[in-house]
């Protein structure tokens, strides 16, 4: 059914991504496509793996946009002009329109947690879904013909034969600067929630109105440039010296 | 967005398709003529070769069939599923011109109405996609059923040239038609020249709040799957030549030609069958090249994340 569930779905999984700490190292851009293309589904095929024009199947990629305030493109010189790194996935939309378009039924949002699937016996490698998403969350597998899409590590987060620290998605599992994190959005009590409810954390294109459950928070203030000045300007300085300090300095000043 | 050879084709030639069966579920010509005998096969034809280039774009066509199942909430299924229906009183309406030479309003005209609703069924597979704002209007469905119906009166007037009859009001109705249809497109590329964007590179990473936000690096070197699907920008270096193109083809040189038809009547019949397939034609062209353009031109949200 390409129906969306009548009733909004009892937990909301999804993932919140920290803007502040991503150092965009796409260590979960690799992670993503060695569990995956092993995992749920045909596996994430590559098109000319060797040659020069290579491309392929990722479910997760890293983006990076420099940020300028009005008033100066050098860092620092307006307070806060800065490279943002940008992960992006399927942000399991409660209002997907990637699953009402779907002519199938391949494409759904489960009730029970909200993730967004597809099922790929069903999957007619239209491409509809695909464009109607705003996000580019969806890519065609060109080898198996078929959309593939974030599953939010389906097989990960509900398998008991591994052991549950690995229990999350593997790019959240995977990340060396913890900028992710998974866990239930419609919990407002859980880890994910009171992070986003401290930091503010945003919806993407909210005017599209697909109302995403992953969020992303936003860069913290940048410090101005000139605010640790006065550290420098005491190197310069010995005034405070005492003890053996204060003698070097001085016999210093007398050579 | 790509603009797929496969979905030109299918919109195109089924656009004409159906519009020809509107034109014959009228009743407007002779179903003695050989010439309405002919038209009738031909929509269906047309009909059935859009349907078939349509499913030369999937991924695992052997499950087209699957596509019937979801009419509930997708277009595109919706359009199937009429696809399906409208071939039934099409397919009888052909049988009786056919073989016995019959025309039957009841039938005919549910025909032309089940044909303008795959129409306009196709054209809202576009224009219910937020995440492309140039489809994202009612415009859309309008300029998909004015021009079907423009494309399938001007075959019908070749037709009726051709020994159909009732050329006058056939060649009369068709210019309207066109008139009619190339006054929506140009209001529709009025709305989408002047389109304010609902999503900007500010709105898609959320990073507005500190400045503009342009794009630093690519999550890698070549083209992936979106940059090809939704990142085309010939077009848009020729857009202006191409949609004058397309203007004059497709509205101009067959407006001319069928009033040329109003005026020549029904005097020198074989000129008339001549000036009534070069309209056609000049029309097609124009049609494939506006299509084009549909396409080509349209600006998926997604490239704000990719810097197009």
């Amino acid at each position: 059914m390409t129906s969306l569930p009548a009733t909004a779905p009892a937990k909301k999984l999804g993932l919140v991504i920290d803007l502040d700490v991503c150092v965009g190292c796409h260590a979960c851009v690799i992670s993503c496509k060695e569990w995956n293309t092993g995992g749920y589904g045909a596996a994430l095929s590559d098109q000319d793996p060797y040659g020069a024009e290579v491309s392929g199947t990722f479910l997760n990629r890293v983006h990076s946009f420099e940020v300028i305030p009005e008033g100066g493109e050098i860092v620092g010189e307006a307070g806060e002009a800065r490279i943002v790194h940008f992960p992006k996935s399927c942000l399991h939309c409660d209002d997907a329109p990637c699953v009402t378009v779907c002519p199938t039924g391949a494409s759904y949002k489960r009730t029970e947690d909200g993730i967004v699937l597809v099922d790929e016996d069903m999957c007619i490698g239209c491409g509809l879904c695909a464009w109607a998403c705003p996000y580019g969350a969806r890519e065609m597998d060109l080898a198996a013909g078929v959309m593939k899409k974030c599953t939010l590590c389906v097989d990960r987060i509900y398998n008991e034969t591994i052991q549950e620290i690995d229990r999350v998605p593997s790019c959240v599992r995977t990340c060396p600067a913890n900028a992710r994190h998974y866990g239930d959005l419609a919990d407002p009590q859980s880890e994910v929630s009171l992070m986003v409810a401290a930091r503010g954390g945003i919806d993407l294109m909210p005017e599209q109105g697909t109302r995403p459950v992953n969020k992303y928070l936003p860069p913290r203030p940048r410090q101005v440039l000139g605010a640790g000045s006065e550290q420098a300007l005491l190197a310069e300085n010995t005034d405070g010296a005492t003890g053996f300090f204060a003698w070097l300095d001085g016999v210093l000043e007398r050579i | 967005m790509h603009p797929a050879l496969s979905i030109i084709v299918f919109t195109t030639l089924s656009g004409l398709g159906y519009g020809l069966a509107t034109a014959l579920g009228t009743g407007l010509l002779d179903p003695a003529a050989t010439a309405t005998k002919a038209a009738h096969l031909l929509a269906l034809a047309l009909i059935a070769a859009g349907l078939m280039s349509s499913t030369l774009h999937l991924g695992n066509p052997q499950r087209a069939w699957r596509a019937f199942s979801q009419w509930r909430s997708s277009w595109l299924s919706r359009e199937g599923v009429m696809a399906v229906l409208t071939f039934l009183p099409l397919a009888a309406s052909a049988f009786l011109a056919i073989f016995e030479s019959r025309y039957e309003p009841a039938l005919g005209l549910a025909g032309a109405a089940l044909s303008l609703v795959t129409v306009y069924c196709t054209a809202m597979i576009y224009a219910s996609l937020k995440s492309v704002q140039t489809w994202h209007t009612p415009l859309t469905p309008l300029c998909y059923l004015l021009f079907a119906l423009a494309g399938g009166f001007s075959l019908s007037t070749f037709f009726a040239a051709m020994g159909g009859g009732n050329l006058l009001l056939s060649s009369g109705l068709a210019a309207f038609f066109v008139c009619l249809a190339w006054i929506a497109k140009l209001v529709w590329r009025n709305r989408m020249n002047t389109l304010r964007p609902i999503s900007t590179p500010e709105t898609a990473t959320g990073l507005g709040f500190i400045g503009k936000v342009r794009l630093f690096e690519r999550p890698h070197i070549n083209d992936n799957y979106l940059t090809n699907e939704m990142g085309f920008r010939v077009a848009r270096k020729h857009a202006v030549k191409l949609a004058a193109l397309s203007f004059g083809l497709g509205g101009i040189v067959p407006v001319a030609l069928l009033l040329g038809l109003l005026a020549l009547g029904a005097a020198h019949p074989a000129v008339a069958v001549g000036v009534a397939l070069l309209a056609v034609l000049s029309h097609i062209t124009g049609m494939l090249v506006e299509r084009w353009l549909f396409f080509a031109e349209a600006r998926h949200a997604v490239m704000n994340y990719y810097g197009g």
